[in-house]
């Protein structure tokens, strides 16, 4: 088959928007950590661009998009982790896109995703601890789960609609990151001292950039230019506009006033929402989802304060629970924007419960998003606790009320006095760099 | 010699440093600080988690004076600082036995 032009265009420009949703996740973390970790909540997200990006051009697309490794007759866990590894044709094409841009592509998914977890740590974990987690996670959880759910996996053999990754991506981030959270246990003074942000306008940066970057990962998900592509596109914008409005709502009512945190926290968990969903719902849908999610997301943040676990971020209560509502929606309201392929006419059908598509899509919708729930959970959990015995993972507690970033990276995120120019050991070989 | 110290809202800076410099006063120093009396903090709320700020931004103003002149300098700043709301802050005047010019090594009322 021949390359499709726009497609593959379409495809390139979609994962560098995905590419920098990660930067601003670093942004949206950094902004809600105090002054003194945001140098080490940003190298997370950071660090994650350029281990993941390595490790998924050896092996993990292997993994999650290679040859099916199949469970005798059924579909299995996990692709053959060479299928790419220099041999294969990799300037082959499906659908006329090729190989290599669905291979970037997907790099970004993986990426971010590993990333989402680092807001559960906050001030508190040791970076190498960080680095063995996330390669062991993303070997063990996210690119099987990618084959799963995508790669001709078990999952996806389930039914379920998962357009650009409510379970593989959300679910699967936000179910580790409460394994670790628990895993790492509580920061000091938690949650009794003041934790509050220490920049608002980079939360709000954050989320612009990831609602930007979004458009990629949703309406590029669907792999080409076509009607699709401009519902999830629509989607996208609808449902994290009301989501916007339906967390700023609760949170009025419930303390008083609309914040801009809360807006910019609204807006991100309409994005989780409508990303397993944005192909699968009519507009208006789409806008109640958003309204739902938004305002579910702001009253799930405060669970960690009834249940004492301390996940910063509410990596949790935004990816988790915005994920499992967008994930359910579908088996509720989906939609079926189906194009006879024959006559070319729109044959769209209802596949949810409250349009006439009865139980069966609610239900795969389900047992997809809880085995991936149990598998990320159980997996993240393990890992966490050997890292943890080996002391690996936390940091002293004078480190961490010192600040993280000084001990873990010998920075800072800015200088508030600096009465004397400060001296470098650097100095004596500036004459080497051409002074 | 006096020192008169105030502690001012921020935003009544320009207006003291004018209503000073109307008066003649030759300099003077600001830095900014922290700090609660009666107003006490306020509270923020971040995903529902509400915080009590109990420090407030505060300016802190220091005058050097002649004996002569003090009251009216805190009188001055009380005058050009208040909004009348809680929280417009603090004047007080302490007694200083020297002061030095550092360039020229003048001392006394010669320094001010």
């Amino acid at each position: 088959m021949e390359l499709n032009a726009p497609d593959t265009g379409w495809i390139l420009v979609s994962s560098a928007l995905v590419l920098l949703m990660t930067p601003g996740l670093a942004l949206f973390y950094g902004g809600l950590n105090r002054a003194k970790s945001v140098v080490n909540m940003m190298m997370m997200s950071f660090s994650s661009i350029g281990l993941i990006s390595v490790l998924w051009l050896l092996y993990g697309f292997g993994i999650a998009f290679g040859t099916d490794v199949p469970l005798g007759e059924t579909p299995g866990f996990f692709g053959n982790p060479s299928s790419y590894l220099g041999t294969a044709d990799l300037f082959a094409e499906v659908d006329g896109l090729p190989t290599y841009v669905f291979m970037a592509f997907q790099m970004m998914f993986a990426i971010l995703t590993v990333a989402l977890i680092s807001g559960a740590l906050s001030d508190r974990a040791k970076f190498a601890g960080w680095l063995i987690f996330a390669a062991a996670w993303f070997t063990i959880v996210y690119a099987p789960v990618a084959h799963m759910v995508w790669g001709g996996g078990f999952i996806g053999d389930l039914g379920v609609i998962d357009f650009a990754g409510g379970t593989a991506v959300h679910i699967n981030a936000g179910a580790a990151a409460l394994a670790l959270a628990i895993v790492l246990g509580r920061r000091v003074g938690w949650p009794h001292q003041s934790f509050k942000p220490h920049n608002v306008p980079f939360v709000a940066l954050g989320a612009a950039l990831l609602w930007f970057g979004w458009f990629g990962f949703n309406a590029g998900s669907e792999l080409a230019v076509d009607q699709v592509t401009a519902i999830a596109f629509l989607n996208t914008q609808v449902a994290t506009a009301a989501a916007l409005l339906g967390w700023i709502i609760v949170e009025w009512i419930k303390n008083g006033k609309p914040t801009l945190v809360g807006a910019s926290s609204g807006a991100v968990a309409g994005l989780v929402a409508i990303t397993p969903s944005c192909a699968s719902l009519q507009p208006i849908w789409a806008l109640v989802l958003g309204l739902v999610a938004g305002g579910v997301s702001c009253l799930a943040v405060g669970l960690k304060y009834v249940l004492k676990y301390d996940d910063s971020l509410d990596v949790f209560g935004i990816h988790f629970v915005a994920g499992w509502v967008g994930t359910l929606w579908i088996g509720l309201f989906g939609w079926d924007f189906a194009i006879d392929e024959a006559t070319g006419e729109y044959v769209g059908s209802g596949l949810g419960l409250f349009n006439g598509g009865g139980a069966s899509q609610l239900l795969a919708q389900f047992e997809s998003a809880a085995i991936v729930s149990v598998w990320s959970f159980v997996v993240a959990l393990v890992i966490g606790f050997i890292l943890k015995k080996a002391g690996l993972f936390r940091v002293r507690e004078e480190q961490e009320i010192e600040g993280i970033d000084v001990h873990e990276h010998k920075e800072s995120a800015y200088e508030t006095f600096t009465p004397v120019e400060s001296t470098t050991s650097a100095g004596a070989h500036s004459v080497s760099s051409g002074v | 010699m006096k020192l008169v110290t105030a502690v001012i809202k921020p935003h009544q800076l320009d207006a003291v440093k004018e209503a000073l410099h109307a008066m003649g006063v030759s300099g003077m120093t600001v830095s900014e600080v922290q700090g609660y009396g009666r107003q006490k903090g306020h509270t923020e709320v971040y995903r529902g988690a509400e915080y009590t700020v109990e420090f407030l931004p505060k300016y802190r103003i220091d005058v050097l004076i002649d004996d002569i002149d003090a009251d009216k300098v805190v009188e001055a700043i009380v005058n050009a600082a208040r909004t009348g709301k809680i929280g417009d802050g603090k004047v007080w005047v302490t007694s200083v036995d020297e002061v030095v010019r550092v360039r020229t090594g003048e001392r006394g009322l010669d320094a001010l």
